[in-house]
């Protein structure tokens, strides 16, 4: 049947994958902002459809069209899975073309692993071939992380004799004529590191030239006449390339994680045994790892193709989807989703099914669930609300802090919402503030994530900035609350120290003619109210006696008063001298004056360096400790 | 009863005229008096214009200099007749014939007789008939502005009938109700302006709270509303153990690259975390257990112990569920939410910063199934105006079964992903300690798309951060969704 877009993506959706786009090689080109291309250069690009298919991260079965058309015609059932078989050719070739020597001593110092695989009397087309080498750079972006994991090398088996060795050897020995550059003849190792560090014609390997520049020896494939078939993981042998012409490929994936090299094997013998002369199998290679003395350390014969069955009840498929099918109608789910042939075992109760080495996902009966429920179709599950039973509530600090930011609107204040990282600059020098503790970024992406903040000034004085062309004739008002991100080595969540803790913060500015010193200071005495905390007596001496006082409600044993700022403290120098104030809060539980905050008229260096032209005044208190 | 001009009326009565025409706005709106549009268009003379009236124009003077003296140089003339009279005198002299060069000499070719002063004629005219120039000839006219000797001007005035509301004594309206009324009782008596009905009112000032701390607002109590309880999270820095080893999320996972996510230079490494269950993840991740194969790598403790900033919330929904398994008297069901900040180390555009707000709710309980999660989902997106959902099979590396959940949305008007979702992974809810048959529900968004899409901003850059825009916070409307109620159904 052929489908229209439409139906097309309502199958992808359906199937799990998610159809991104549909375009053409003409179409991506005419889009091309770099370069304005003529109708007459347009019309070079092909114009045959390209579908776009976002697949799961971890379905690397469905990197190449060959995996993805063939799984979905299983799961339209349109086709049976394919059985791999690992076939060992008769004769003399199982003892010659089909060993892998590694020399572990060396391999052990800077990638250990090897594993191989080889595909008979294959076939290539243009299309075969580009998907081929497409699905290796698929698999190196993603499970290989970037070739660091695993490097695949796949060759012309007839143009290179086994037995294979796999060593490391000093990179001056290693000489060899490269698959790229491939008109400059033989290469050095070290001078072709340097090439490709430097050759802007190379840059595509440049990336993975670290992974073993700095090490000592270099890992090295080589044929029974030392023959360099590849320098992993950065570039094969031009000797062993393959061709459209190739009938039969020596696959070599050399690795830091095992684990992963079969599964990349694996991975592209399924895809591309397809085009065997006889269809999905494989010829397997012994590898053998031996010590300095060339004794046998370790042996195994790959590729796995690893095939096993795996079991989960029936009961737990249906009771993880909340769906009720009988066994019977599992198993036939299950060969859709190529987990089949599957079974039904212990009086119909558990479902076993075949986990082919194409589903390297699948790593407990919970995969098997999930897999049966797409097979159904999520959208035809039957809904329910949870029988759960909780009270909803909330964090106290969250929630004093809404009501603050209800509170603080209310008293004119404009609301902020800015970055929580900034520049050294912006937290520290130019508020006037030395260089102090502060969670710093190991990779910034840019200078304005150089820090965490520990203050939410930087963010309210750059919003100023910002806004110069705002009117200040009536005072501009500003406020965020907020956390900060202190170092602390001490302070543990789930028995865990990560060395630092965050705290909430109330920072506010004030913007105008005059400094609104007192406008500010206001602002304290507002949240101190609306926090329960009384002003003590004496701070409040000079004050007019306001009849609003006596309707004042506060917290036993919590008071708060203010003292002229100590010009040694590390925030008084983002104020003016004279003009700066701590906040000093009594709680029962302190029993003592303790400073939780400052305020002040902000000083005219730091003004200028946030070029800021209106005096200004701000303050930054720690709400936490106010709870 | 009728002024027929204003402006001649004005010499009449000697008031000046803009006076009148202040006087005559303010009495049409109250009424008083009707009035009728007029102007005239004339011409006054400039100064230089004046001068020529009086004096002859330019190249008659210089003409006449010439004739007195029979011949002058330049410098002469200049000095005899004043600068600016020889510059343009001389050149309309030689320009009409009426001079000629010898040497360095200016001559005469007419005498005074053979010419005539058409400019001051023109001028006289002009002037005698108070600026109107009716019957002249347009060229003349058109040379004399040219030579800006004239220019044009057009006066405005009324003519004035009495209007409707006419009285022969004027009683001032007034614009407001005041104390002043209230006390004496005038508002009685007093007659009131109309009101403006099609001007906006006053500003009302004030502060403002911004678009997206509304919306979190709302999802707060939407998430309280259906029995959710918060979680802290407060704690930006993570340890690579919680953020993603616990998770199962494998230490050679891309997610955990640093073009994904910052680490944190200072401080580096994680100073302790809970080693019993440290030991049990790593085994998870080794060789698995509880039913699963595990990842079959070397698990490192110094890959566990990065610490970073946080990439989801999720790190700290696997701590409230490590206490959950381990608090006095066992676990208990729980249903638990958060939205906070997180932090990715991408590439910035107009939908994406280094960091935002991610949404979170959670469920824990025996048995829960998908059923139970695509309701969960339902009933909270149906708060927020989202009634036709679709999910779709995705993969998460800590959820399985997990699904991508897509709404229609009522204000986009087409179908659009609008979160992720999944059942918590039992190789990380089994090294918790929890029982093997309580399950995890969850699912999670951003709270700056749906902002975004409730405020219409396009770029997020003019949501979060110092440069947005304020008069998009003070214009933003309270957060409200059209919440579809289960007793409307």
């Amino acid at each position: 049947r052929t489908y229209t877009d439409e139906e097309f993506d309502e199958l992808c959706f359906e199937f799990g994958v998610e159809l991104d786009e549909i375009t053409s090689d003409r179409e991506e080109a005419a889009k091309s902002s770099t370069s304005k291309l003529s109708k007459k250069e347009l019309a070079k690009f092909s114009d045959a459809v390209i579908y776009k298919i976002d697949v799961p991260a971890n379905r690397y079965d469905l990197l190449c069209v060959e995996g993805l058309s063939r799984a979905i015609k299983i799961f339209l059932n349109d086709m049976d899975a394919p059985t791999y078989q690992v076939k060992k050719p008769a004769g003399d070739e199982a003892t010659t073309a089909t060993k892998m020597t590694v020399e572990k001593v060396n391999t052990d110092t800077i990638r250990p692993f090897v594993v191989c695989a080889i595909l008979r009397d294959i076939t290539f087309t243009q299309e075969r071939y580009n998907s081929f080498i497409d699905l290796q750079d698929q698999l190196h972006r993603n499970l290989c992380r970037q070739r660091t994991l695993v490097a695949i090398g796949t060759h012309d088996l007839d143009s290179v004799q086994g037995p294979f060795k796999y060593d490391a050897r000093k990179p001056s020995d290693i000489q060899f004529v490269p698959l790229t550059p491939d008109d400059k003849g033989s290469f050095a190792a070290p001078d072709l590191l340097h090439f490709y560090e430097t050759d802007p014609a190379a840059k595509h390997l440049k990336p993975y030239v670290p992974i073993i520049k700095d090490s000592p020896l270099y890992p090295v494939v080589l044929d029974a006449n030392d023959t360099v078939m590849s320098l992993p993981p950065i570039i094969n042998g031009s000797q062993s390339k393959i061709t459209l012409q190739t009938k039969n490929v020596f696959i070599e994936c050399t690795a830091t994680d095992l684990t992963k090299a079969n599964i990349v094997l694996d991975t592209v013998v399924a895809m591309f045994s397809e085009y065997c002369a006889a269809p999905f199998e494989v010829e397997p290679v012994t590898v053998e790892y031996q010590d300095e003395n060339g004794s046998l350390v370790d042996s195994y014969v790959t590729p796995l193709m690893y095939t096993r069955r795996e079991k989960a009840t029936v009961e737990y498929c249906n009771s993880m989807n909340g769906i009720q099918l009988t066994g019977d109608e599992m198993v036939t789910l299950c060969n859709k989703v190529q987990l089949g042939p599957a079974t039904l075992c212990d009086d119909g109760k558990v479902l076993e099914v075949t986990v082919p080495p194409t589903r390297s996902d699948i790593l407990h009966a919970v995969d098997i669930a999930e897999d049966v429920g797409i097979a159904y179709g999520y959208n035809n599950i039957v809904k329910k609300i949870p029988n759960t039973n909780t009270v909803g509530g909330e964090q106290p600090l969250n929630k004093l802090g809404d009501l603050l930011r209800d509170e603080i609107g209310r008293a004119g204040y404009m609301e902020v919402l800015t970055h929580g990282l900034c520049s050294i600059r912006d937290n520290f020098t130019a508020l006037g503030r030395a260089v102090g503790p502060a969670v710093s970024l190991s990779n910034p992406a840019n200078v304005e994530y150089q820090v965490v903040r520990t203050t939410l000034l930087p963010g309210l004085l750059k919003t100023l900035q910002h806004n110069k062309s705002a009117s200040f004739t009536q005072g501009f008002k500003l406020f965020e609350i907020s956390d900060v991100v202190l170092p602390d080595n001490e302070w543990v969540v789930t028995d865990t120290i990560v060395g630092s803790k965050n705290a909430r913060r109330v920072c506010a500015v004030y913007a105008g003619p005059t400094s609104g010193f007192e406008i500010i200071h206001g602002l304290v005495d507002r949240i101190m109210t609306l926090c329960e905390v009384a002003p003590e007596d004496e701070y409040m001496a000079n004050s007019a006696k306001s009849k609003e006082e006596e309707y004042r409600v506060s917290k036993e044993g919590w008071t708060y008063t203010i003292a002229e700022l100590d010009s040694t403290d590390t925030v008084a120098g983002t104020y003016f001298p004279g003009r700066a104030a701590a906040v000093l809060l009594t709680s029962p539980e302190s029993g003592k004056r303790i400073q939780i905050g400052t305020f002040g008229i902000i000083h005219p260096d730091v003004l200028n360096n946030f070029d800021i032209q209106y005096p200004s005044s701000c303050m930054e208190i720690d709400l936490e400790a106010l709870l | 009863a009728t002024i027929e001009d204003t402006f001649p009326w004005s010499d009449e009565v000697k008031i000046d005229h803009k006076s009148i025409v202040g006087a005559v706005k303010s009495l049409l709106v109250d009424e008083y008096v009707a009035s009728s549009d007029l102007s005239a268009s004339f011409f006054t003379l400039s100064k230089e214009g004046e001068g020529i009236l009086a004096n002859g124009s330019q190249e008659i003077l210089v003409l006449q200099a010439l004739i007195e003296a029979g011949k002058l140089s330049i410098k002469d003339l200049q000095q005899k007749v004043g600068k600016d009279v020889s510059k343009i005198g001389m050149g309309n002299c030689m320009k009409n014939k009426w001079a000629k060069k010898d040497g360095g000499d200016l001559v005469p070719v007419k005498t005074m007789d053979e010419v005539t002063d058409d400019v001051q004629a023109a001028l006289k005219t002009l002037s005698d008939a108070d600026g109107a120039a009716n019957g002249m000839d347009d060229k003349v006219v058109t040379g004399l502005k040219k030579r800006k000797l004239i220019s044009q001007v057009t006066r405005k005035s009324f003519k004035v009938t009495r209007g409707p509301q006419y009285a022969p004594t004027r009683v001032k309206k007034a614009a407001d109700l005041t104390k002043e009324m209230l006390d004496s009782g005038a508002w009685k008596t007093t007659p009131f302006k109309p009101y403006n009905f099609t001007t906006l009112g006053e500003k009302v000032g004030g502060g403002y709270l911004h678009p997206l701390l509304k919306v979190r607002a709302e999802f707060r109590q939407i998430l309280m509303e259906m029995g959710f309880n918060e979680m802290p999270t407060n704690k930006w820095v993570e340890s690579s153990f919680w953020n993603f080893d616990t998770l199962f999320q494998p230490q050679s996972h891309p997610a955990r690259d640093a073009h994904d996510t910052f680490f944190i230079k200072e401080p580096a490494s994680t100073v302790s975390v809970p080693e019993e269950y440290y030991e049990r993840v790593k085994k998870m991740h080794e060789v698995g257990g509880d039913g699963s194969i595990g990842y079959r790598y070397d698990f490192k403790r110094e890959e566990a112990f990065k610490n970073l900033l946080r990439t989801h919330t999720t790190a700290v929904s696997s701590q409230m569920l490590y206490k959950l398994a381990n608090q006095e008297g066992g676990f208990t069901p729980q249903k638990y939410f958060s939205i906070d900040r997180v932090f990715r180390n991408e590439t910035m555009d107009a939908t994406h910063l280094c960091e935002f707000h991610q949404v979170e709710g959670l469920v824990a309980d025996y048995d829960l199934s998908l059923g139970d999660l695509i309701g969960t989902i339902e009933t909270f997106f149906k708060k927020i105006g989202i009634t036709q959902l679709r999910f779709k099979p995705a993969f998460n590396p800590y959820t399985e079964p997990s699904m991508e959940i897509f709404g229609y949305h009522p204000d986009l008007k087409k179908w659009t992903e609008i979160g992720n979702s999944g059942m918590f992974r039992p190789e990380m809810l089994r090294p918790m300690g929890l029982p093997e048959n309580v399950r995890v529900i969850a699912w999670g968004l951003s709270l700056e798309r749906p902002t975004m899409i409730k405020y219409r901003i396009n770029n997020i850059r003019d949501l979060f951060g110092h440069k947005v825009e304020l008069a998009r916070t003070r214009t933003a409307p309270v957060c409200r969704f059209d919440s579809v109620l289960e007793s409307d159904q």
